[in-house]
């Protein structure tokens, strides 16, 4: 809602105010001021001149040679270039000197061999939008009405020196989306008085209702409905004074009748629509749901197809209207117009919100209908502008109206005592301060005691509860006079959850091991949904997405970290370690929420060790990443319950991933890309990981062990041992620890061997062996028992032989 | 004669003592002079020929003699060895002025940061987190929140359908009633709600469509609206700074009445105006007001709690 600082002077005594200042006040009241416009910064110079003379210019087709008055002692001569100049005209000069907007100077110039002492200007030039600029002065110089003085300010006669407060309204205030509800919001702000515009009716003898008679079908859709009749007018411009406040308001002048109802739209918050009584096809006014199908040509010239959800304003026959909403461009108000129905009704909501939504047509009028009118202000506002018409379009306005009114709004009546108001807002108001805002806001106020009765007028149709009154006076009673205040009530206890606390333990030992975390989008492109799912599951589309790209809810966080990877390798980053922890979604049935998990991946590539002058370079490699994750299995206790399956996952390279199994259940995967993903998104070897952070925080931890520090010496004994390539160190540590028994503590691998001196097909693992008995030194007979036994199960489970 | 033999042994062996520039040398010195077979032990064998006068002199200088040459000897010994250690530490000199070798560490990001440092702020106030899923139904992210489907409210939210009855969360609001619905109307209510968002923006400088977000509400008994304040005040001076400001404004949420939103004083220009405040010298942050008492799930409330208790909804964290 745009406010002109001197309209609204209209209505409340602003004097001592500027506009800057009652911006101030209006935002720390409720409703936020976005802006204070003034329409003629940077403007200058620019006066209204009388063109004396025009002929054509000698060198140039295109142009015109006029002699302008601009109240100076002699007249000046100007070029222009615009097609609807002529003598006689009264119009807009940028003088010698002027500034437009832009910061745009008018110098004496020569145009093809003619001298020019300034500019003719056009509204555009003044920095009106063209949206708001009349079709008449559209593609030419604006012409002012031929009352005005030569001579004067040229910005002041077009409103320009006007400041525009420009509001930014909830939804709740839509009593301030016209002058006289911002006035009634000021007036209470300020403390001073409405001064309502004053209607007098001036009728002819002959009655409306013999020319139309109105009845309501949709009695629920439209519960009132005034049809008034205007003879005899003759449509022709607005004055000058009502164009520059719509233009001001953002609305486009058209012509008298038209901006009349659009003037009393901004003053009332009334829609209204003015019907050509001659072309309207009938003498009644029928207002019924449209039949499937029926059809209307609007004012756009726009052919459009109902259905029983839209409110129509009909002829008995035919639509003329789409309630609300726009209206039928057969019964549109045209220069050769002479007889007026002037409609001004109360339209539910919701139908008119239907309406234009389903075809497009947001106005300003079904703005306010959607949002709700003042039911009190209908009948008021069609009187009045029935007089602005008479008054500004010639005709005369017939006796009455034919009408429907079947609405009883009675004001909502509210009790409130000032101890409520006083314990939920933490305040010490006196009854007199509360008892003063609500006559500020002129709502009816009944005391009794401490007990306020608020009897809340239709125009604020928001106010329907007891909190609805505190919050009125706490915005009035102003919120920086709130003391600030900590709760003081029984004490709860401030904790983080187990889930909360292992997902925080998580994040920092992946930090401690160099994992920097990332945040990225859970929308991603259906390609990359499932990539790297550890679930195949089908993955969740949006309804309508903004693009592909972010169309599909992601089963893995790894497709993104890899585009992480791939711009800063793009920019000359190559070693990267990441991390995220965030949810995938995974679908259920359609009508059902999907599963959501979270997850932990990784994603590390380039060197994981770089000690340049020492000439040391260690490459990121599958272990660098598995230690990792061990690094978090064991933060979380989970050591014991983890283990690793070869495994072949798309996209992973096949001989370098491995499922990860918690207690024998898959819970993520660990491996690098695969070379050719690798290649086609231009990454270098990258080492990605993948867990249910789910799964790891809600298995079950054995409570932690002291352990003595042993008293006893233990012993070591290494072995080296040959086995076949395919077989896996693991399993072979497995075969080691459960033959081993309680006397072997520790079995640590040292030495891998994949040489030429070996055996084709042979590897050689060497395995460090610690025996400890906390209780006694073990004897050298006690360990070679234990020992032997643990060759022997070698042997004989993984075929492996002692290297000599 | 002994004596004097004695004497010039010593004086032999002093001057040896002190030519000698290596252990192996002065180790040389001390068998030749202080050995078994060495010339002291020789003249002391001597003695029997000597009067019975005589005999205890001689032995108390011969042990003086041997005492003095052995205490050279040692003070030698370890001038030689930390001569020898010093010559050695010389050589292992490094530059010191090499950078050290890198640890690898990570680090949030700073988002999550942020939404720790807060949930730390507010767990110190007794406060615990709550969290929800990110894919909701209307139901949770509008109608309980007093947002029908033909609410004009809903103009303000742009949101990602799923179906007409699933969306992804617009806010982190529905956790809110999901944490009531659980409460068992026993006790104060204490939580804050971070999380992800996800609004139908286009994403540029300033918009995301997907954010973080972090909310609090607070059921309890003598709850004001200057709790709210103060709260935001505490929450203010310890997220952006003590010289921070907050002001509150009147505003309109369809689950709060009243309704606030909250500015903090520019931390740029310090609330004089500048371009990143657009010369009003505060930020919007966050919005928040008095939980609609109508409000389904605070069904399980009592009465006397819900007549007076607070809710804010913090909005200020876009990713």
């Amino acid at each position: 809602m745009f406010v002109s600082y001197k309209w609204l002077q209209d209505y409340v005594d602003l004097s001592g105010i500027n506009a800057t200042e009652l911006a101030d006040k209006i935002t720390k009241s409720g409703i936020e001021v976005e802006r204070v416009e003034k329409k003629s910064e940077g403007l200058k110079g620019v006066v209204i001149g009388h063109v004396l003379e025009r002929e054509q210019h000698p060198n140039a087709d295109k142009l015109n040679k006029c002699q302008v008055d601009i109240g100076a002692e002699n007249p000046v001569q100007i070029i222009c270039g615009a097609p609807n100049v002529d003598k006689g005209q009264k119009v807009a000069v940028a003088t010698v000197g002027a500034v437009l907007p832009g910061n745009f100077k008018i110098k004496k110039a020569k145009l093809r061999g003619e001298e020019s002492h300034g500019m003719i200007c056009s509204l555009q030039e003044l920095g009106f939008e063209s949206k708001l600029v009349s079709k008449d002065y559209a593609t030419g110089i604006f012409v002012f009405p031929n009352d005005v003085e030569v001579g004067r300010d040229a910005l002041e006669e077009l409103g320009l020196s006007d400041e525009v407060l420009e509001l930014g309204l909830t939804p709740n205030r839509s009593d301030a989306l016209s002058m006289l509800g911002v006035a009634y919001e000021v007036g209470a702000i300020l403390g001073r008085e409405v001064k309502w515009p004053v209607v007098e009716k001036e009728e002819a003898a002959e009655k409306a209702t013999d020319y139309i008679s109105v009845k309501v079908e949709a009695k629920e859709d439209n519960p009132i409905y005034m049809a008034k009749i205007i003879k005899d007018v003759k449509i022709g411009p607005s004055p000058l004074w009502m164009q520059t406040r719509l233009m001001s308001a953002g609305i486009r002048p058209h012509n008298n009748v038209v901006d009349i109802t659009n003037y009393i739209l901004l003053e009332y918050g009334q829609p209204l629509h003015a019907f050509d009584y001659d072309r309207f096809g009938s003498k009644e006014i029928v207002i019924r749901r449209a039949k499937d199908a029926e059809k209307i040509v609007t004012l756009d010239e726009a052919e459009r197809t109902l259905t029983p959800d839209h409110l129509v304003i009909t002829n008995g026959s035919e639509p003329v209207a789409i309630a609300g909403v726009m209206g039928g461009a057969d019964s549109e108000v045209k220069n050769d117009t002479t007889n007026i129905i002037l409609e001004s009704a109360y339209f539910a909501g919701t139908v008119v919100r239907k309406a234009s939504k389903d075809h497009g047509l947001r106005s300003e009028a079904s703005a306010r209908f959607e949002k709700g009118v003042d039911p009190a202000r209908v009948r008021e506002a069609g009187e009045r502008a029935a007089q602005l018409i008479a008054q500004y379009a010639g005709g005369t306005v017939l006796q009455g109206a034919a009408e429907v009114d079947g609405l009883t709004m009675e004001p909502a009546v509210i009790s409130i005592t000032l101890e409520k108001i006083n314990t939920l807002l933490g305040t010490s108001m006196t009854v007199s301060v509360v008892e003063s805002i609500f006559k500020r806001l002129q709502f009816g106020v009944e005391l009794d005691n401490e007990t306020f009765t608020i009897s809340v007028p239709t125009r604020r149709g928001d106010i329907t509860i007891e909190a609805d009154l505190v919050e009125e006076a706490a915005r009035l009673y102003g919120y920086d006079n709130i003391p600030a205040t900590l709760p003081i009530g029984s004490a709860t206890p401030g904790q983080l959850t187990d889930y909360q606390i292992k997902r925080r333990k998580a994040r920092r030992t992946l930090e401690g091991a160099g994992l920097y975390q990332a945040v990225t989008y859970s929308l991603t492109s259906q390609e990359k949904a499932s990539q790297f799912a550890l679930e195949a599951r089908e993955s969740i589309r949006l309804a309508m997405p903004m693009s592909e790209e972010r169309s599909q809810l992601r089963l893995s966080i790894v497709p993104q970290l890899l585009e992480v990877v791939k711009y800063n390798n793009a920019r000359q980053i190559d070693s990267l370690a990441l991390y995220e922890i965030g949810s995938v979604f995974f679908k259920r049935d359609e009508q059902e929420l999907p599963e959501e998990k979270e997850h932990i991946a990784g994603a590390i590539t380039g060197l994981w060790e770089s000690h340049l002058w020492q000439g040391e370079k260690k490459p990121v490699d599958f272990f660098v990443a598995k230690g990792v994750i061990e690094a978090l299995f064991d933060t979380l206790g989970l050591a014991d319950q983890i283990s690793y399956r070869q495994a072949e996952i798309n996209d992973m390279h096949p001989g370098r991933t491995a499922e990860v199994l918690l207690n024998g259940e898959v819970i993520g995967f660990i491996g690098q890309v695969h070379p050719t993903v690798q290649k086609d998104l231009d990454i270098k070897e990258t080492y990605i990981f993948e867990l249910s952070l789910k799964a790891l925080a809600e298995a079950e931890v054995a409570p932690i062990a002291y352990q003595t520090i042993p008293r006893y010496p233990s012993t070591t004994r290494d072995i080296a041992l040959v086995v076949d390539q395919a077989t896996k160190a693991g399993d072979i540590q497995d075969i080691i620890e459960e033959a081993g028994g309680k006397l072997l503590k520790e079995v640590s691998i040292f030495d891998l061997y994949e040489g030429d001196r070996m055996e084709e097909g042979k590897k050689s693992i060497a395995y460090s062996l610690k025996y400890f008995d906390p209780e006694r030194t073990l004897t050298d007979e006690d360990i070679t028992k234990a020992h032997d036994k643990v060759l022997e199960a070698v042997k004989e489970k993984a075929g492996a032989e002692l290297r000599g | 004669m002994m004596q004097e033999r004695l004497l010039e042994l010593q004086e032999e062996a002093l001057q040896k003592v002190a030519a000698a520039s290596e252990l192996k040398e002065l180790n040389e010195v001390r068998v030749a002079y202080l050995g078994k077979k060495g010339p002291i032990t020789e003249v002391l064998r001597g003695m029997g020929k000597l009067s019975a006068e005589e005999r205890p002199k001689i032995g108390a200088l011969a042990n003086d003699v041997r005492e003095a040459i052995a205490t050279k000897i040692e003070e030698k010994q370890k001038a030689l060895e930390t001569a020898a250690v010093n010559a050695k530490l010389a050589t292992e000199t490094i530059d010191v002025t090499l950078p050290g070798r890198p640890v690898n560490k990570g680090n949030l990001h700073p988002l999550t940061r942020v939404v720790e440092e807060i949930e730390d702020l507010f767990i110190g106030m007794g406060y615990t987190v709550a969290e929800g899923p990110e894919v909701e139904s209307d139901y949770y992210n509008f109608e309980a929140l007093n947002l029908p489907k033909s609410h004009p409210a809903r103009d303000m939210q742009d949101s990602f359908y799923i179906t007409d009855e699933i969306l992804m969360r617009t806010h982190t609001s529905p956790v809110q009633a999901r944490t009531m619905e659980k409460h068992k109307g026993q006790g104060p209510v204490k939580i804050i709600c971070p999380g992800k968002v996800y609004r139908r923006d286009n994403d540029d400088a300033t918009h995301s469509h997907q954010f973080q977000q972090i909310e609090g509400l607070v059921i309890d008994e003598n709850i004001s609206m200057s709790d709210l304040k103060g709260t935001l005040d505490v929450f203010a001076k310890k997220v952006f700074g003590q010289d921070r400001e907050i002001r509150l404004r009147p505003s309109f949420f369809p689950f709060t009445e009243p309704s606030v939103e909250v500015d903090i004083s520019c931390k740029i220009c310090g609330g004089k105006g500048c371009s990143v405040c657009k010369q009003t010298g505060w930020i919007e942050v966050l919005g928040g007001g008095i939980v609609r008492t109508s409000l389904k799930w605070l069904a399980s409330i009592p009465r006397n709690i819900l007549d007076s208790h607070l809710e804010s909804a913090w909005n200020g964290l876009p990713c």
